[in-house]
């Protein structure tokens, strides 16, 4: 069934738009990631003007990572204290991230750059997650004691403490802080919610538990991302409200089995899964630079750069 | 003054000697939430007061245009091993729509003055004259970068040319038929119907069918622009909705 979008004015197949919010819901269930980093690219495959994928997409993981929370939340996995201090830092980013961004934009390479911070970021969490759940896969089939996590001894050292109970940590709130700038600048350039930033910043860097990671991420894209829907909404008029509700139909959904899927299976798979993932999209996305694109040329509309 | 203008009008009134009389199957295309594309069937009779003149019999060519803005053409190139956008050029007007219909091969009905003085071909149609902006500006590339507008928008069949597709019955009556993609533009779509004899253009017939969104569509593109903090958070509104909806739904199937 074919359906018109009013704002992207393309006519696409509603059913292909259920079906691939269900899959990149399921991804954002069971990884704690928005899966925007999927999605975007996916949705400019399908002829989705990149200017109202990214916006859209924004609003379609709100409606994925709020469906993901509620479910983590009844299983009290959210750590809403470091969720609020991550936020804090997140909106601050993501404010700075839109100055960066339009910046970026008027010296017209705002693309390539994009694509380039994809390549880099994907690559190197993906196969720094990868490796390392690599290992730990094999010393716990060594039978051997679990990995203890490394401790950041200049971390302990930082004043602002705070006591964190779900995450079970007693440490400052700079590090949480800047993590969620980073992630918030990160996250309006590459014009998703960052998880995939996210959880291995706090699983490496923060040191919290996998459990809580994934709740408590979702709760931070929830706000992170409504503000950059706003954003959008108002200042470049690209949410394309149809389309958000065909994918995010798919996408709670999605979302649901996810969870329910993430529970079934151990933290080492499934971070191995999430970094294979990463370093799949790295992988199109570097050759999509690297090879003679068939089309050399590309339109754009004057004056609106 | 005066005199000129009615001297003028003198002089072209003779070339009037065959006119169109037009008709068209709908004169507006609605753009709905399940549109997938339409069809445009333009049909009309040539008037005249004195009879079919010899010679070669009458060509009839049929332009539908869509409103003309500049566009920005951007070239890759391979710069430290990676493709990246290198040159661009900002190409003056092109049609967002471009559509010609003729009644024989398009050399025949028109000749290539004529061509230039309507601006019917495709190529004429994308005005590049002054493609001075941009960094391959005056290299005299610029050639390419309208070819790449053809051949990307004759890709996503919005510029055709239709060869031999409008049918002439006795020399008086034409018609044919013109598909609209289901990627449209909003606008107002011009539709020109020339009547040639031996290339020269001896009518000219002009019209306009209108190209809108409508029912909620149009609501939700109004809304988007006009007030786009509330279309913001309905869009939020909506997104945790959903969200929470799905959530206690499959709290329900698995508590069962």
């Amino acid at each position: 069934m074919q359906i018109y979008l009013p704002i992207a004015e393309v006519s696409v197949n509603a059913f292909m738009l259920l079906g691939l919010g269900g899959i990149v819901g399921i991804l954002s269930g069971m990884f704690g990631v928005g899966g925007g980093f999927l999605m975007t690219p996916l949705l400019f495959f399908i002829g989705i003007p990149p200017a109202v994928a990214v916006a859209t997409e924004a609003n379609q993981i709100v409606a994925s990572s709020f469906s993901g929370v509620l479910a983590h939340v009844r299983r009290k996995t959210v750590d809403f204290r470091m969720g609020t201090v991550l936020l804090v830092g997140g909106l601050i980013g993501a404010a700075l991230g839109v100055v960066v961004f339009n910046y970026l934009k008027s010296l017209g390479q705002v693309d390539l750059l994009v694509r380039l911070c994809y390549v880099v970021f994907l690559g190197i969490i993906g196969s720094m997650m990868f490796v390392e759940s690599l290992r730990a896969i094999r010393k716990s089939r060594a039978g051997g004691p679990p990995p203890k996590r490394k401790k950041h001894t200049w971390i302990q050292k930082l004043p602002f403490k705070m006591r964190f109970r779900t995450s079970g940590l007693y440490i400052s709130v700079i590090p949480p802080v800047i993590v969620g700038i980073a992630v918030g600048i990160l996250a309006a350039i590459m014009g998703v919610g960052g998880g995939f930033i996210m959880v291995p910043a706090m699983i490496y860097l923060l040191g919290m538990p996998t459990k809580v990671v994934v709740g408590t991420s979702l709760f931070q894209i929830i706000f992170v991302t409504a503000f950059t829907t706003l954003l959008h909404a108002t200042t470049n008029f690209t949410v394309d409200i149809a389309l958000a509700v065909l994918l995010l139909i798919g996408g709670v959904v999605g979302a649901q089995i996810g969870t329910s899927l993430g529970t079934k299976l151990k933290a080492e798979q499934l971070r191995i899964l999430l970094a294979m993932m990463v370093l799949a999209v790295c992988i199109k996305l570097a050759l999509d630079l690297l090879i003679m694109p068939s089309e050399l040329y590309s339109l754009g509309r004057a004056g609106g750069h | 003054m005066l005199r000129a203008i009615l001297c003028l009008l003198l002089l072209t009134l003779p070339a009037k000697a065959e006119e169109v009389v037009l008709g068209l199957s709908q004169d507006e295309v609605a753009i709905t939430a399940t549109f997938d594309g339409s069809q445009i069937l333009v049909f009309g009779a040539v008037k005249r007061e004195k009879p079919i003149p010899a010679g070669p019999p009458l060509q009839v060519a049929v332009a539908v245009s869509g409103p003309s803005e500049p566009v920005l053409v951007r070239r890759k190139a391979r710069r430290f091993g990676i493709w990246v956008n290198t040159d661009s050029v900002l190409i003056d007007a092109a049609p967002s729509f471009y559509k010609v219909a003729t009644s024989a091969p398009f050399d025949t009905v028109l000749t290539d003055v004529q061509d230039l003085q309507h601006r019917v071909s495709i190529d004429r149609a994308i005005q590049s004259v002054g493609a001075t902006f941009g960094t391959a500006a005056g290299s005299g590339g610029a050639q390419d970068f309208t070819e790449a507008v053809k051949r990307i928008r004759g890709g996503q069949d919005l510029y055709k040319i239709l060869e031999s597709s409008v049918i002439v019955d006795q020399q008086t009556l034409f018609r044919t038929a013109i598909d609209m993609p289901a990627n449209l533009t909003e606008g107002d779509y011009s539709i020109r119907i020339f009547l040639t004899r031996e290339g020269e253009v001896i009518s000219l017939y002009e019209t306009q069918i209108d190209v809108k969104k409508v029912g909620l569509e149009r609501w939700l593109f109004t809304m988007s622009r006009e007030m786009p903090l509330v279309y913001g958070l309905m869009s939020l509104a909506i997104a945790i909705f959903a969200g929470w909806g799905a959530a206690a739904a499959f709290r329900v199937v698995r508590l069962r």
